[in-house]
């Protein structure tokens, strides 16, 4: 039992020590760019003495290990420090973005899960048959296609041609909510990569479990055929799926800047997007801080998942 | 969620600046005078109305998508950085001044103005207004506003503008009339007024973001940054109340989502376009597409102060090189017209009696040869800050290989284009909002100028400019800038091949919409004198 509290514990610290470093990288990277944020803001002014003074006020003029290390301090408080650019704190900025981010990617999930266990649960059972060649052939023909390409062909036919959905969210972005149609086209381009990937998963890893030999015995022993799918093929499909859903879900939560630039939704993809163009680099600072913290958690909890669907994972599956 | 603004934007810190500076000056449109367009319908308005526009009806919203500045945006006018701030700006505050279609300044919020002899103390006297709150504008409220700008602790863009005037020995005469002191002769002092960013706003600190207060044709109505700013018609606006019921100013960075919200219904007014995007729609009578002529200048700034450019004959060869026609088509897809070396085409003071450049490769070579610099090489500096740089850059390059100059294209970042390019390197893609011509003077080509990518520094220009702004008689006046342009002409620094149309489109039932206003002036996104019909 301590082994399995250990992990966990071993698994956090080590991801304290991973979002460290990817915060510090982020800083040197951010620090390497050329131009500062008195820079990006003087534009295209760029009056030596304006730039002087912005410099001074944004406290550019210290030295980047001292900024560093007030962040880092202010990090301990709690506090993400404030915008270069706005002077507001980080943490409302961030907050504001993660609503819209926060929405996209529960809708999203709570229609992909179905949607892909459906698919790859069905074409399994068919394998070989019509439908497994049709959701094979779908899948991988829709995976092909780049969001982007495929978000501009489905405001094309089913805003503009159509008139059904709106083209986009603007000016929506403060109460996403009380326009549900602007959200599915948005859900839709999101939607339809991880269905894939996640279907085709499933299906391997059902068939491969269906034709192993514990399920062959299984059937010997008379156990119902839903069972022997259901209780035991599909756990062992679910524990490569798990993995693939953690990074999907990592990829909703930190940012899908197409989508959000297509459609007008103002999430951290936007925020990422204007504060590395202003060189906002606590804004920077504190998404890569949220981003590191979201990608161990969500590994750690696809690591858990997987050993409780497929103890034996390394053998299994 | 609808004003969030945690924090106060305190006046003391460093309120929300905005990157992406260049609008300001860079993207400018062209202004249509403020009379032109009051009844001017798109072309192709179908209410057939004779005067094209119809009678003004009453009421509605409009909603406006803009590329914006993301959540560090503000409402703070004297931060006034992106167009879509300067439409926000306008909509709740007034100018002193504001720049008609050929960019000379026309009293808003000044009544009038009167010079000394000497032309530097000025007297401005306000015309009746007041402010949202019902406070009038007073003497007192101009000065608080420019000493707000001028404050040395902060590093507000309109800053620079109001340099000539000593703030210390203005004062208030009476509650409607201000006596500017200047710090030296400024015959063209109303542009300072009228300088981009330099609105009044109510003496006292005031919280811009949560409850701004100003004269404008709009009141406040909610803010949140990155994304939407409501306003409600001011019924006691001094210059007649707007026709429109409320205007809401959205974001939409994309120009695909701009287009496609336009498309959609979604918004009546879509900023910024692609020329492509205006072919795809002009005429097909779904929506109305607007090319405001004389936005931005597009040139190559030539360093005059290194070799090889410290040769007038060289760069009186890249004049001869450049075929102007061929960039305005492929970078600017048309969207423009050529440009003959010098800023402000269509602007008071510009001077249009030059002929015409043409390309000129015999002459051209010719003068490289007497220089000493066949076979130069030269490397050309750009980036994709703006619409059409690297494709001007890669076209120059293919027509400078004909005179038989290597030039060597070299893409920079554009988050800090501008500052790379102020200092080093020797030839750039350049480009120019509106401005006067003078402003335009001022800023680039003086020996003290700040802004100077050409590096032009002669005391005899500078004195021909301070001659200019010393001589009372305008026409005299328009003497000696034609002067200072003849000169720029035969041997500056830019190499003035264009200047672009800026795009808008409309739904159908916008009127008043203006067409022959560059951005930034004051006809530009001026929705108090848009109507739905």
């Amino acid at each position: 039992m301590t082994a399995l509290w250990s992990w966990p514990a071993r698994r956090l610290l080590l991801g304290a020590g991973q979002t460290a470093a990817v915060v510090l990288l982020v800083f040197a990277l951010t620090e390497a760019l050329p131009g500062d944020a008195a820079v990006a803001l003087a534009g295209d002014q760029p009056d030596p003495g304006r730039i002087a003074a912005l410099r001074e006020a944004l406290h550019l003029d210290r030295p980047a290990h001292e900024r560093l290390a007030a962040w880092a301090a202010g990090l301990l408080h709690g506090d993400l420090g404030r915008s270069l650019t706005s002077g507001r704190p980080v943490s409302s900025l961030l907050a504001d973005g993660f609503a819209p981010t926060l929405l996209l990617a529960a809708l999203t999930l709570a229609l992909l899960i179905p949607a892909a266990v459906g698919l790859g649960v069905l074409a399994a059972r068919h394998e070989g048959r019509l439908a497994d060649r049709v959701i094979s052939a779908l899948t991988l023909g829709v995976y092909a296609v780049p969001e982007f390409a495929l978000g501009v062909l489905l405001v094309a036919l089913f805003a503009l041609r159509l008139g059904w959905l709106p083209p986009t969210a603007v000016g929506y972005g403060d109460d996403l909510l009380a326009h549900p149609a602007a959200l599915v086209l948005p859900v839709l381009v999101l939607l339809s990569r991880p269905v894939c990937s996640l279907a085709r998963l499933i299906r391997a890893g059902m068939t491969d479990a269906l034709a192993s030999p514990y399920v062959a015995h299984a059937r010997r022993c008379a156990i119902p055929g839903s069972r022997i799918r259901y209780a035991h093929a599909l756990p062992n499909a679910l524990a490569p799926a798990a993995q693939q859903l953690a990074r999907t879900v990592d990829w909703l939560l930190c940012g899908v800047i197409v989508v959000e630039a297509l459609f007008v939704i103002p999430g951290l993809g936007t925020v990422l997007m204007n504060a590395v163009a202003e060189r906002d680099v606590p804004v920077i600072q504190g998404l890569a801080l949220v981003f590191g913290v979201t990608a161990v958690l969500l590994n750690l909890g696809a690591d858990l998942v997987t050993h409780r669907f497929a103890p034996r994972a390394a053998v299994a599956a | 969620m609808t004003e969030q603004r945690h924090g106060p934007v305190d006046d003391t810190r460093f309120p929300g600046l905005h990157r992406r500076g260049f609008l300001a000056a860079a993207g400018g449109v062209a202004a249509s005078g403020a009379l032109a367009l009051a009844g001017c319908a798109g072309p192709g308005a179908s209410d057939g109305s004779a005067d094209g526009g119809g009678r003004p009806r009453r009421g509605g919203t409009l909603r406006a998508a803009f590329a914006g500045g993301g959540a560090s945006e503000t409402l703070d006018p004297h931060l006034t950085n992106l167009f879509a701030d300067a439409a926000r700006a306008k909509a709740l505050f007034d100018k002193l001044a504001d720049y008609g279609a050929d960019l000379a300044a026309a009293p808003r919020l000044a009544a009038s103005w009167e010079p000394n002899a000497g032309l530097d103390r000025w007297t401005v006297t306000l015309r009746k207004a007041a402010f949202h709150n019902g406070k009038p504008v007073t003497a007192r409220d101009v000065l608080h506003s420019y000493r707000r700008i001028a404050d040395p602790k902060q590093a507000f863009r309109a800053k620079a503008s109001l340099e000539p005037i000593d703030l210390k020995a203005s004062r208030a005469r009476d509650a409607r009339t201000v006596e500017f002191v200047l710090k030296r002769p400024t015959a063209e002092f109303p542009n300072i007024l009228a300088a981009f960013g330099a609105y009044i706003v109510p003496e006292g600190a005031q919280d811009f973001d949560r409850n701004p207060v100003g004269s404008g044709p709009f009141r406040f109505v909610s803010f949140t940054p990155g994304r939407s700013a409501v306003f409600r018609r001011n019924d006691d606006y001094w210059d007649g109340p707007p026709h429109l019921d409320r205007l809401e100013i959205l974001v939409a960075n994309e120009e695909s989502a701009r287009v496609n919200s336009l498309l959609g219904g979604q918004v009546e007014y879509a900023h910024e376009l692609t020329p492509t995007t205006a072919r795809a729609h002009e005429g097909r009578g779904q929506i109305e597409i607007v090319r405001l002529p004389h936005s931005a200048m597009q040139a190559f700034a030539m360093k005059t102060d290194r070799a090889p450019f410290d040769d007038k004959r060289v760069r009186e060869a890249f004049f001869l090189i450049a075929d102007r026609k061929e960039l305005v088509d492929g970078a600017l897809s048309g969207a423009g017209e050529i440009g003959n070396d010098l800023f402000g085409k269509g602007y008071e003071y510009y001077a249009d009696g030059l002929r015409q450049r043409e390309p000129d490769l015999d002459r051209a070579r010719h003068l490289l040869k007497k220089a000493g610099a066949d076979g130069l090489r030269v490397t050309l500096d750009t980036s994709a800050v703006a619409a059409g740089f690297t494709e001007a850059a890669s076209i120059f390059r293919d027509q400078a290989a004909k005179a038989g100059v290597h030039l060597k294209v070299r893409t920079g970042s554009k988050d800090s284009y501008w500052q790379d390019t102020l200092d080093s390197g020797t030839l750039c893609c350049y480009r120019s909002g509106a401005m006067p011509i003078e402003s335009h003077f001022s800023q680039r080509l003086l020996s003290a100028s700040t802004t100077n990518a050409t590096k032009w520094r002669h005391k005899d220009f500078d004195a021909l400019y301070r001659q200019a702004q010393s001589t009372r008689n305008k026409a005299d006046r328009a003497a000696v800038f034609g002067r200072m342009q003849r000169r720029l002409y035969t041997e500056g620094g830019f190499l003035v091949w264009g200047f672009a149309d800026w795009i808008l489109g409309t739904a159908r039932t916008v009127r008043g919409v203006a067409h022959k206003a560059p951005a930034n002036t004051l006809d530009w996104a001026r929705f108090d004198k848009v109507w739905l019909a």
